[in-house]
């Protein structure tokens, strides 16, 4: 069957960014948004990015997704240079970047419409599944005004995983959100990313959301943006963010965090 | 049920007040027809088949001029949006032109074309273009980037997102963009159809200037009954299902 084929897994893909650098050049100078950056990301980890906003997390996202060129370094994907945006890479943003011209099925439906090999009424299926993995089947024609933020965030993350990419890269996708909302969306999501075994890189500025959900903590700092330090997280799953052993490594990297931001990077 | 009452209610109303104010005789019954003689008129008119054959000649000017320059105003605004040189140039030039008063492109018209069809399509056309053009160049100006960079990481460019998302992202502002060269254009042939005759066909603006030569009253005042019916109709035919398609789907604020 075809759509059994496409619901299966795919082997989740691994990262390897090495050492590479932006510099946005605007009317006002330049900004160095990414100093030598060098991360890899095993398959099938949750790695998350944390530091204050300014320091390159979405530059990077950016990169990694296909979306901007970087100057110099290399952005690879399970050996193979990133070129360009690839389904293979979906993003999940901030804002939810939903399409208010199309309902919630329709919003769905678009990312699986540009990728070969499905008929229309498997797209539905597809969409359906995903629709039904985030909780909002019941929501399918709904307009995207009429839903509430956290579920335009759900919508977003069934559209980034419905044509099944191997990474998912999601940039503060909570962070305008209420913490009950939060919270919730927490225990969904990992539940969602043990279902749909992915190589998942989430950016947050928000610690304990970091350590509740990655399986690894990557700090930066800014001015120029850089990597600075890792801590691995291994408390065991399903976290819950009210959890003191939790919150124990949550205020251990925040102090860490506060030491790299307040000291500027030597050269 | 209750709203179409009312409605009614209210242009009865009107059409009462009108008729005891001729009735009244406070002005001369052949300066202000009652509403008898001019529906008698509009009877007549549309029993002949003049009325009905004026309206389809303004009609088929209106909608080719008009679709004429929708077809041209749209892509060039998408250019303009796109390109800096373009928007310097052609951008600067259609907002000017757009402040015109497309009545203004009248004499230019007949000069040119002559008294002929090609004058009045002329008159139309200038009369939608510019607010098409300028509507659509806004609307694809104040895109917000986040649509194309999502469109991107999903696999959509080139004509695909075009046609996907940038067109209709900027629906709203291209609907009232839309409206308002109907607006203008519709204006702008009524003065063109009333200053100029043309043996190629009477428009309704033609039953108007007859109508004032002839110093019949109740032509004049039911020939601009036709016209504010079917600009009420092009509004509720042309414009209102997709105002209200933006509405369902962008919401109140939208
Ligand atoms: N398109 C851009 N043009 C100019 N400067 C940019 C652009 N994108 C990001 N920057 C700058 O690069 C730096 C890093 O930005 P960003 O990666 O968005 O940080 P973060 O996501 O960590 O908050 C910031 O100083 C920001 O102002
Ligand atoms: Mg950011």
């Amino acid at each position: 069957m075809n759509l059994v084929t496409e619901l299966a897994n795919p082997p989740p893909a691994k990262l390897h960014i090495n050492g590479v650098s932006k510099t946005f050049t605007t009317q006002r100078g330049s900004v160095h948004a990414l100093d030598k950056a060098t991360l890899t990301v095993s398959e099938g980890e949750f790695v998350c990015l944390v530091g204050p906003s300014g320091c390159g997390k979405s530059t990077l996202l950016n990169l990694i997704a296909g979306l901007d060129t970087f100057d110099s370094g290399t952005v690879q994907m399970d050996g193979q240079p990133v070129t360009g945006p690839g389904r293979e890479r979906m993003m999940m943003f901030q804002e939810h970047a939903l399409f208010p011209w199309l309902d919630v099925m329709g919003n769905v439906l678009f990312s699986l419409n540009l990728k070969p090999g499905l008929n229309k009424q498997e797209h539905v299926e597809v969409a359906k599944y995903y629709l039904q993995l985030v909780g909002l089947e019941r929501f399918m024609h709904a307009n995207i005004h009429e839903l509430s933020g956290g579920m335009k965030q759900r919508v977003a993350l069934a559209r980034a995983l419905a044509p099944n990419p191997r990474v998912l890269l999601m940039d503060e996708p909570f962070a305008a959100l209420d913490a009950m909302t939060r919270e919730q969306l927490y225990v969904d999501l990992q539940k969602i990313c043990k279902a749909r075994e992915k190589t998942v890189i989430f950016v947050t500025h928000n610690v304990r959301e970091a350590v509740c959900l990655g399986n690894r903590v990557v700090l930066f700092s800014p001015n120029p943006g850089r990597i600075r330090e890792e801590f691995i997280v291994n408390l065991p799953r399903p976290r819950d963010i009210n959890d003191p052993a939790l919150a124990g490594m949550a205020g251990e990297i925040t102090k860490a965090l506060k030491g790299h931001t307040a000291k500027p990077a030597e050269e | 049920m209750k709203r179409l009452l009312l409605a009614s209610l209210f242009f009865i109303g009107l059409i009462l007040i009108w008729h005891f104010i001729v009735v009244a005789e406070i002005w001369s019954p052949v300066l202000l027809p009652g509403p008898a003689s001019v529906g008698s008129y509009l009877w007549a008119a549309a029993t002949d088949g003049s009325l009905a054959e004026a309206s389809w000649v303004t009609m088929k000017r209106l909608m080719i001029g008009y679709l004429i320059g929708c077809v041209i105003g749209l892509p060039l605004g998408m250019l303009t949006a796109r390109s800096k040189t373009l928007n310097d140039t052609l951008g600067v030039l259609a907002l000017g032109l757009q402040t015109l008063p497309s009545v203004c492109w009248v004499p230019l018209a007949l000069l040119w074309f002559g008294q002929s069809e090609s004058a009045m399509l002329f008159v139309v056309i200038m009369g939608t273009l510019w607010s098409v053009l300028i509507a659509v160049d806004n609307g694809v100006r104040n895109l917000p980037p986040i649509y194309t960079r999502a469109a991107r990481t999903m696999g959509s460019n080139g004509f695909h997102t075009l046609r996907h998302v940038i067109l209709p992202a900027s629906m709203p502002y291209v609907i009232s963009g839309m409206k308002q060269g109907w607006a203008f254009a519709w204006r702008s042939l009524m003065a063109a159809e009333i200053y100029v005759t043309l043996l190629t066909g009477y428009g309704l603006g033609h039953l108007l200037h007859f109508g004032r030569e002839l110093n019949a009253m109740d032509q004049v005042i039911g020939i601009m009954l036709i016209i504010v019916l079917i600009g009420l109709l092009a509004d509720k035919v042309l414009f209102s299902p997709w105002e209200r398609f933006l509405h369902r789907r962008w919401g109140l604020n939208g």
